[in-house]
This record gives C-alpha cells, structure tokens and sequence, in this order.
C-alpha cells in the first residue's frame, strides 16, 4: 500500500534540507566503499600478479640443487659442492614414475658477441625438454635436439631481450654469435616470457645443449656435472610423490648411508609459489576487512544522523501518523531516507575507488585488477549498510506517541 | 444509527504512585450532520476527550463506537486506518508540514491510502477549492498567514471525504476576525456537505457557532444543550 515514488519524494526532500549534513554523513559511506573497492584492488592485483608469475616459470615444478660442502666444520650454502650429473637426470625421467619430465642445467654469465655489439647475460644449458618444463614456446626456427646435445652442437636459443639488444629489428636465425668467443649458430628464438617472480628478466638469456655448455663453454670438475636439475611431475597431487621418489633415487645413486644426510636438496617450486599466492589472498581479504571496518564507521555516522532527524521531526511524525500513516508506512520513510544517503554514497565511493585505484597504480607501479564482484560487493554491501542502519530509527520513529509527537516543540 | 456513540468511558494515566482520572464515566452520542462544541477548563478531560473520539488514544475502559464499530478494541495500524478514512483533524497551531507546499500538505491523507498521484491531485484541488484557496495551491505554509494555514489544514482534513471533522482550538492562534471566517467556513461545511463537526474552544463567542454545547469539569459532563441562536 505504501507509495514509492512520494516516499522517495519525501526522503529526498528531507535530504536536500540539510544538505551539509547529508554529504558529511554520505562522505563516511563514500570512503568507506572506496576504501574496500581501492584495498580489493590492490589485493586481486597483487594476488593475479603471483599467479601469472607461476604460470610463468610453468606448473608442477620441482628443483634439484646439489648439497653444502662442510670445510673446517664451516657449512657452505647449498650448491657449494656440484652432485648433480647429467646421469641423474637421465635416471630422475626414467626411473621416477610421477615424474614428467627431467632436465640438467649448467648455467652460467657470459659475454656474448655480434658483429659490433656485445651483451652479458645468462646462458643455461640444457636439454630440449626443458622448453616443455617452463612451458616456453619456440616463436621462430627450431629447438635444438637430442642428437644436438649427443654431439655438443654448437647451436643456440636467443631470449627475446637478448635478440633486441644484439639483433634488434633483424632476425637472429641463422646467423653466428660468438659466446666466450666460441662461435654458436642462432637456430631458434624462444617466445618472450616477461618478468620471473623475484623479478628478473627471463627473456636476458641463451639456451645452449648442456653437452656443449660442459665442454665448450663452462668446463666441469668431472663428467657430466651440472648446477641443477628441473623437473616437472605429472600432475599437483603427484608432486609429493615425486619429491620422495627423487630423494630416493638421488640417495641410492650418490651411495649415501642411512645415517648421512643428503648430498642435495629437492624443493618444491610451484609449492612455494603457490605459498606466495596464498599470502597475498589473505592479504587482500585482510585489506578488505580493514577496508570494511570503515564503511561499517559510515554506516553509524548515518544511524547516528538518523536518530537526530527523527527527534527533530517527532512532530512530523506525529502529523502523518494523526492523518492515517501506518507503523510501516513510516519506518519505510526513514529507511528510504537512509538507504538513499548509503546508496549515494555507494555510487560515489564506486568512483571515487575506482578513481583512487587508478591513481595508487600510475604513483605506486603496483599491479591493480578491479573485478566487477569487487564493485557489485562494496555497492551492495553500502546498501545493507543503509538498511541495517536506518532501521533502528525507523523502527523509533514507528513507536512514537502521535499525541505526544503532536505536541512535541 | 449515531455517528459517533461513547458508553460510560474512562481513561485513567498511570503516573506510577497515583492514577489520574482524566475521564470518568462519558456517555454520549453524535448524530450525523451536528456541529459540536466542547467547552471546560484546562484539566477538565475535554483534550482525552478529544484524542479518543480521534482515535488517537483508547479508552482505559467503556466503548466508543464510530459508525457502528466498536474501536477502542482495534489495533494500532487499523486505528490509523479509522483515522485516515473517516476522520480528519484540525489543530490549533495548524501542524502543516513546513517547506511543503499547500497542495502537497492537503494530499498528504491520500498518500497513506494508495491512490496515484493524479486521483491525488484533483482531490486536493477540489478540497482547496471548498476552502478559497485554488489561488495558493503552490504557496509554502510560511508564505501563508494564520488563516489561509488554517484553511489548508482543513482541506486536508476534507480531503478523504471525511465523515468527522474534529478541531482542537482551531482558532486559539488567530485573531478575531479571522477566527469568525474560519468557523464561517466549518458552519458552511456543516450546513452545505453535511460534515459532522466537534470543536473544542474556551471561547463563547466561538462556541455560538455551534448547534450544541458539551461542557466538561473534572473529567465528567456537566452541561449538554442546544445553542439558541439570536437573531
């Protein structure tokens, strides 16, 4: 029976005649959706840009890294004393049953040089696998192969970043590089990768055969020695079974005794990113709720605003309820009154988040992802705000006496 | 059958250590058609009175029966429904909504009873027409003086096509001759459209617009007569 359109009349009208009043109390509302859309932001970004990081090293990783040598009772960091052979590798794949894929890495910096021009960066051997363990495609000519690592092959694969800075526009296929002045052919340029989770460019880099890198370029103490071992197991739920079956393997080929430790350590990569995403979830969800807490500040500041307007206008009250206003004809006015104070508030705090976000990502360089559920939450959860506010007085105003709200002064 | 029929009604304020009697006993009926006018000193229950036959408060005990139904057993909403359809009210300070204009005041009723808002706006025009103010529909409550105020409570108060007219003091805040032009106007309403109309005032010269005098003391009837007209 109640009438929508007048009543959103009279609310506005009653707005409109404090208006300093209602944009204080709209101004609570509009940080505080502000606030929650700026902080959602931030955390979504933050929390994509993990994510797109672990996509970018490639899933179902495993590393392998040789052990600590002890001098002197001293004990060396890891990777101090090389374990690691191209062998072990070659046993991982084959004999590890979770286990997809397994290839060797001995890496290293190196100069590397173009007709006049000249550029440092990493150059990592490896076999061909390793393309299908990052998940790294080939954006033109060819990857090496088995039998280029089989004869040490002096073949290379350029990153992008590396392309640029020697080759620039041209294409790189083909032509002759000269690495630790070891002549290399360019057979292939592998797609650009971006940034890797701590931040280092991984297109800065050289692929070479991990035959060619041990003999022609970085030498080894003994046969087949490698810096590392990537792996990649079949699945997630298999990368614990995959762990347990290379510390296994790993123990059994390097003769370690029962008592001894390891001689290497495996670590779960995708893991420990995913660790990292987990924490940045939270940390958006934290922002969020802190965000929250102020909207919830706003939404006092308009319960608080309401009770003030229903005692100044008790005899208002007390004139609709003498002419025939019902109990809910009147509670309904003061929750539209407060509801539209919230929803306002709601729309402008949309934009003032939305504007703010953009701001904080153009000063901060933060990554930022504004999701539309982002928005539909922080404006909805504003419009609960109004009403579980705004009923309270309402349900005040709806009590009064109309003769004693009649004779109020 | 009467209007408006009190039987034996008492309303009694509990103020914790004493009960004050502000309503003893009133029985009493109003056919329809009879202008009324209330009279008694301030404390002589004549305002309980009032609020009652408003149905803006129950009786602690006895039966008021308008048109028949017995409302002083109704409930809250249904009592503000009574109030909406059949009764309209008129106040000595005019209780017009401020910074709203006349018409706005005057399809206030209409408002609470559903109807849209171009039934409501017709209605309005023709109760402001009944009262001389079609020039003003527009103007705001303090754009107006105190009579053309008073006017504009009473076209709210005819607005529902009320049966009951009640006036609490409707002249307690205007100067003499305005106060004779608004009861002009009740006695015309009363005479022309058959409204039934009850006054409360101090005033004698007030009173004798009426057709019937109830005089209240110490929360009893004392007095009910006819007003002799002279001349």
């Amino acid at each position: 029976m109640v009438n929508i359109s007048s009543t959103l009349k009279i609310a506005f009208r009653a707005l409109k005649v404090n208006k300093m009043r209602s944009a204080l109390t709209m101004l609570g509302i509009i940080i505080g959706v502000g606030a929650v859309i700026a902080m959602l932001a931030v955390g979504t970004g933050a929390s994509k840009k993990i994510a797109d990081q672990i996509s970018s090293i490639g899933s179902n990783l495993i590393i392998i890294l040789p052990g600590s040598t002890t001098a002197g009772g001293v004990r060396m960091g890891s990777g101090t004393q090389p374990t690691l052979t191209t062998f072990d590798s070659e046993a991982i794949q084959k004999e590890c049953s979770a286990v997809l894929e397994a290839a060797p890495v001995l890496n290293g910096v190196a100069q590397v040089v173009y007709g006049n021009l000249n550029w440092s960066t990493g150059i990592i051997g490896t076999t061909p696998n390793m393309l299908s363990i990052r998940d790294w495609p080939i954006s033109s000519g060819r990857a090496f192969t088995p039998q280029d690592v089989k004869s040490a092959n002096k073949v290379c694969l350029l990153g992008q970043t590396v392309v640029d800075n020697l080759f620039g526009d041209n294409n790189p296929i083909g032509h002759i590089i000269r690495i630790k002045k070891v002549p290399f052919t360019i057979i292939g340029v592998l797609a650009p990768k971006g940034q890797s989770p701590n931040g280092q460019d991984q297109d800065d880099t050289i692929y070479v055969p991990v035959t060619t890198a041990q003999k022609k370029l970085f030498g080894t103490s003994f046969p087949g020695m490698v810096r590392i071992i990537m792996v990649k197991a079949k699945s997630t739920q298999e990368l614990g079974l995959a762990e347990k079956q290379i510390t296994e393997l790993l123990r059994q080929r390097h003769r370690i005794g029962a008592k001894q430790d390891n001689d290497f350590s495996v670590r779960n990569l995708t893991q420990i990113m995913q660790t990292q995403e987990q924490s940045a979830r939270i940390m958006s969800i934290l922002l969020g709720a802190i965000a929250s807490i102020s909207l919830i500040v706003g939404g006092i500041g308009i319960m608080n605003i309401m009770l003030v307007s229903v005692t100044e206008r008790t005899r208002e009250i007390g004139i609709r309820m003498a002419i025939g206003a019902k109990t809910w004809d009147i509670r309904l006015q003061f929750i539209i009154e407060a509801m539209i104070l919230s929803l306002v508030g709601g729309a402008a705090g949309t934009i003032m988040g939305l504007i703010s976000s953009e701001i904080l990502a153009k000063a901060t360089g933060w990554s930022i992802v504004i999701s539309p559920i982002s928005i539909l939450v922080a404006f909805g959860f504003s419009g609960i705000v109004g009403i579980f506010f705004g009923f309270y007085p309402a349900y005040k105003a709806s009590l009064l006496d109309p003769i004693e709200a009649l004779r109020y002064e | 059958m009467a209007l408006i029929e009190v039987k034996e009604i008492c309303r009694t304020y509990d103020l914790g250590d004493v009960k004050v009697n502000a309503l003893c006993g009133v029985s009493l009926e109003i056919q329809k058609g009879e202008f009324v006018s209330i009279m008694g000193p301030s404390g002589s229950g004549k305002s309980t009175f009032m609020n009652i036959l408003g149905c803006l408060d129950k009786p602690t005990s006895g039966n008021y029966f308008l048109e028949g139904t017995d409302v002083s057993k109704l409930s809250r909403d249904e009592l503000a429904g009574i109030r909406n359809k059949k009764i309209g009210f008129v106040f000595q300070g005019f209780n017009l909504l401020p910074r709203t204009t006349a018409i706005e005041n005057v399809e206030l009723p209409l408002l609470y009873n559903g109807l849209n808002a171009k039934q409501r706006r017709e209605l309005a025009i023709e109760a402001l027409k009944k009262v001389g103010l079609q020039e003003r529909i527009d103007h705001y409550p303090n754009q107006l003086s105190g009579g053309q105020q008073q006017r504009v409570a009473i076209a709210r108060a005819l607005v529902n096509n009320a049966s009951l007219i009640l006036a609490d003091e409707p002249t307690g805040n205007l100067d003499s001759k305005t106060s004779f032009e608004i009861m002009e106007l009740f006695v015309r309403l009363n005479t022309e459209k058959n409204i039934t109309i009850v006054v409360v005032t101090h005033e004698n010269d007030i009173a004798a617009f009426s057709k019937r005098m109830i005089k209240f003391l110490d929360g009893s009837v004392v007095n009910d007569m006819k007003v002799i007209k002279n001349g």
